[in-house]
């Protein structure tokens, strides 16, 4: 130790010198080092998530103004590894001074702070894009937004001062437009253009399926257009604002706000900072934490919040207000479904909503089958949050999860133990919350909450029931047609054997077993009727029309 | 044309005639016959043989239950009739393949398996009554006899003591054998095939003026009808030689008393007259056999119970005494046990001191 002493060469201990060197790291840099955080971890994904970025918040901005999305994606190939993406929508438009911020400045948002069902939450993402277009092609994110038709377009190109995490003004004109409303982002960057299951088309068909109000023109590199066209004209509800539910407080948050809080006592700052709180609910948690209500929240220690933590734990409150969702409804995700995937039998359902850690949520599901869907592979599972499609991580999902969790066999489908159901199915699972968890702040995969996985396999059983009545119905009656088809087949063997037998001309026997086989009494030997399978037969009819018209529609 | 052959055409000819009438009627046509099931299986006490009972079944056509018996049934029936107007024979297994075809633009064949033509031709031989051989169907020929006795089939004739070491093979159809001149005294029908070669080789039947006859396992239709025949018209004793175990005594109980498949034919088929001349549990005891005993498993002491339980065993005292002495010995011994004293005990001690004395069960 003595001879090991720290070096303490002249005056100043080495803790200075070290310290010098010890400096804040701006977000952008942390990023531009960690990428994969962001999900753009390769060059396939990047692209993704450009477009997914930009597609998210074009459906944000455009529902919040209460406009009907209409969404133009065009992907071009510039060199082998280089690619522009366009999109444009016709949402609100950003005011001037936002412009630079949202677009070249991470973390910068209005949703992190609130507790509102959205597909963005933390304000990463669409810079996050810009900022690795700029590390890989070193071009400036172009921007056109307007906001009314009595106001001109602006024009931005802007690069991120990574060191400082600041917006920079590469560019800046107001130019003539066409659309009197929307925003139009133009990013160049390193990618790889993929078809298949984690691809943009793929995405871009999802986002269609799970938002039947939205339309999506999409160009890809080979100059294909696909038009996803809107199923309704309804808008989803607009999903309000809430305040946290206490039992979803944590104890560094609640710390915080008592901190920043305007309230002057602890009773006043427990009802107004959180939902379904009252001053009777107050005095109560006050009451369990043994706090005096009228204590000055800035003067709470730590413990005694801890005991405030306690407090709200032990106390009754009724569940938060679930008016802050919108689902999509079991109606629409049907529509939805119709519209993208061609099959013969569709079904959605949505649960009522639940509560984990104090946020609020509501899980449906729909499945489509049969038809067109491939058979004898996997069911095809389509995640969604808020939503917004999931394509990665599947395996680490709470959704894949549910779904191998459900025993699949007595809804018609085949599994072997805890797998991903064998069929010609879609299984759709949406969450929508205030606050999904996901695992990793590039949103790939639903944290496995219990309560979560529990209305999951919930919602799973109810549109389950749902497709077992209609395969249990279909085998029912495909075992009918062919009972009537065997004794088509049956009738020219018999009368081939009996003419044989008496030497009557086969013919005539032929015809006389034909006739019988109209007959009502022989008929009811080949279907077994009831009243359920008419009904259901009409229904199956009706499905049928339903399906070719909307195929006409396309 | 032969005389059985016109009345199994005939037969065949009314039952599609019946079948027209009921389509013309536009009635389902429906063919009735005897239920061959066990429910419908009785023992006659008078006759002593397994018969079948008044219970009746209808086979429709449009009937999903029915319809491929249905199919089945007119197609061996179609078969048959083409046989015999063509005058040739066919074995199960040709009439199998014969009928086993794929009905046009389906994927489904009229037979898929041997057992449901087989099962088909059974239920033909109730609808026309007439036997498996007068539809000209042939079960293939699995046995073999020697002694002293000539006879004239198709056109030749055959001395069955002159056949060299083969013997003569019985074919499935023996009705239109004659009889030219029987010497031997009894018969001797035995379950093993290696019991007969040795008492052929041994020249047993020359030497007891006797008839050796065998099959492998469970008699055929073609052996149980020459054994009848002999027994009948020319009044020979029969004598059963047979394993000392369950299956061995079913053997036995089925040349004598009918099967259930067959009880439809008990008539032309059943034995009344044949005895059970070893091996004996008392053989065993006599003969020294008991360290040749092989242990019982589980299945042979079910077997045993369900035979001892038969209605024509049951209230007979000498055979529930050989059931009961099998079964404290829990065990069983085969034929060839006898081989042990010497390899001809069987033909020069064993079977003319059983004779000679009598003892048999019956």
């Amino acid at each position: 130790m003595a001879k090991q002493e720290l070096a303490e060469t002249k005056e100043t201990p080495i803790a200075y010198e070290l310290a010098k060197r010890q400096k804040e790291i701006s977000v952008s840099e942390f990023f531009t080092k960690n990428r994969h955080l962001l999900g753009f971890d390769n060059k396939r994904k990047a692209l993704l998530m450009t477009v997914k970025e930009a597609v998210d918040n074009s459906l944000d901005a455009c529902e919040e103004a209460k406009v009907l999305p209409e969404v133009n994606v065009e992907i071009i190939q510039m060199a082998e590894f280089k690619y522009k993406v366009i999109v444009e929508d016709n949402g609100p438009g950003i005011i001037k001074k936002q412009i630079p911020n949202i677009f070249a400045k991470l973390l910068y948002g209005s949703k992190f702070h609130t507790l509102k069902q959205a597909r963005g939450q933390q304000g990463i993402g669409i810079s996050a894009a810009v900022l690795y277009a700029q590390l890989t092609t070193g071009k400036p994110v172009k921007i056109t937004s307007r906001i009314s038709k009595k106001e001109p377009a602006l024009y931005y190109e802007l690069n991120i001062d990574t060191q400082n995490n600041k917006p920079v003004i590469a560019k800046e004109e107001t130019i003539e437009w066409a659309k009197e409303h929307g925003t139009k982002v133009e990013v160049d960057l390193e990618a790889e253009f993929i078809k298949g299951v984690q691809s943009v088309d793929e995405y871009l068909k999802q986002t269609a399926v799970i938002n039947p109000h939205v339309t999506i023109i999409y160009t890809n590199p080979k100059s294909e257009q696909v038009i996803y066209a809107r199923a309704t004209d309804k808008l989803p509800d607009e999903p309000k604002e809430v305040k946290p539910h206490p039992y979803g407080i944590e104890l560094g948050m609640l710390i915080d706000k008592l901190r920043w809080t305007e309230s002057r006592t602890l009773q006043s700052f427990l009802t107004s900072e959180f939902s379904r709180v009252g001053s009777g609910t107050a005095k109560e948690i006050c009451e369990h934490a043994a706090v005096l209500p009228n204590t000055k929240p800035s003067l709470v220690s730590r413990d005694t919040a801890e005991k405030l933590l306690q407090g709200i734990q032990k106390t009754k409150i009724i569940a938060p207000p679930t008016d802050c969702l919108s689902p999509i409804g079991e109606e629409l995700l049907e529509k939805g479904l119709r519209k993208e995937i061609k099959a013969e039998f569709y079904c959605g359902t949505t649960r009522p909503p639940a509560v984990y850690r104090g946020n609020p949520f509501i899980l449906e599901c729909g499945i489509a089958f049969g038809g067109e869907i491939p058979k004898d592979e996997k069911a095809n599972i389509l995640r969604f949050a808020n939503r917004v499609p999931l394509l990665y991580q599947e395996g680490a999902c709470s959704i894949t999860r549910s779904i191998m969790e459900t025993n699949w066999k007595p809804y018609g489908l085949q599994q072997s133990g805890d797998s991903i159901p064998l069929g010609q199915a879609v299984i759709v699972v949406h969450m929508a919350s205030v606050w999904v968890p996901f695992t990793s702040e590039s949103k790939e995969a639903i944290a496995h909450y219990p309560e979560i996985i529990k209305e999951i396999k919930l919602a799973l059983q109810e549109c389950g029931r749902m497709l077992g009545t209609y395969v249990r119905k279909k085998f029912k009656i495909s075992e009918q047609i062919e009972r009537a088809n065997m004794f088509e087949k049956y009738i020219p063997e018999v009368a081939d054997s009996l003419s044989s037998l008496t030497k009557e001309k086969k013919e005539r026997i032929l015809q006389g077993l034909q006739k019988m086989l109209v007959k009502p009494e022989i008929k009811k030997e080949i279907v077994e009727e009831d009243a359920d399978d008419k009904l259901y037969k009409m229904e199956f009819l009706k499905k049928g029309q339903e399906q070719e018209k909307v195929i006409d529609d396309d | 044309m032969k005389k059985s052959d016109t009345k199994s055409i005939r037969e065949l000819e009314s039952l599609g005639r019946k079948l027209v009438a009921d389509i013309d009627k536009g009635k389902n046509p429906t063919i009735e016959f005897s239920l061959r099931s066990l429910s419908n299986i009785i023992f006659d006490e008078k006759t002593r043989t397994l018969a079948l009972g008044d219970k009746q079944q209808q086979r429709t056509f449009f009937n999903v239950g029915h319809a491929k018996k249905f199919l089945q049934t007119l197609e061996i029936a179609k078969v048959s009739k083409t046989l015999l107007d063509v005058e040739k024979h066919a074995s199960l297994r040709d009439v199998f393949y014969m009928a086993k075809r794929t009905i046009p633009s389906s994927n489904i064949n009229i037979v898929d398996e041997q057992a449901e033509s087989d099962n088909a031709i059974e239920d033909l031989e109730l609808i026309t009554n007439c036997s498996r051989e007068q539809l000209n169907i042939n079960a293939n020929k699995m046995g073999s006899v020697a002694g002293n006795v000539v006879i004239e089939d198709s056109g030749d004739t055959i001395n069955w003591a002159k056949l060299g070491s083969g013997g003569w093979s019985i074919p499935s159809n023996v009705e239109e054998i004659e009889f030219k001149g029987v010497k031997a005294k009894y018969v001797i029908y035995m379950e093993k095939q290696a019991v007969w070669e040795r008492l052929h080789e041994d020249k047993f039947w020359e030497k007891q003026n006797c008839l050796i006859v065998t099959s492998q396992g469970q008699t055929t239709r073609g052996i149980r009808r020459i054994l009848q025949r002999l027994n009948d018209e020319h009044k020979l004793p029969i004598y059963v030689l047979a394993d000392f175990d369950p299956w061995g005594f079913y053997i036995y109980s089925v040349l004598k008393f009918g099967s259930i498949n067959l009880a439809h034919m008990s008539g032309t088929m059943t034995l009344q007259n044949a005895r059970f001349l070893g091996i004996t549990a008392d053989d065993a005891v006599n003969y020294d056999l008991k360290k040749h005993f092989i242990k019982f498993k589980d299945v042979d002491s079910t077997r045993l119970k369900q035979i001892a339980d038969y209605d024509w065993f049951k209230k007979n005292k000498d055979w529930q005494r050989q059931f009961k002495m099998m079964k404290d010995f829990g065990a069983k011994l085969e034929i060839q046990a006898l081989s042990s004293k010497g390899i001809t005990f069987i033909s020069d001690k064993y079977l003319p001191e059983k004779i000679k004395k009598g003892e048999f069960l019956d």
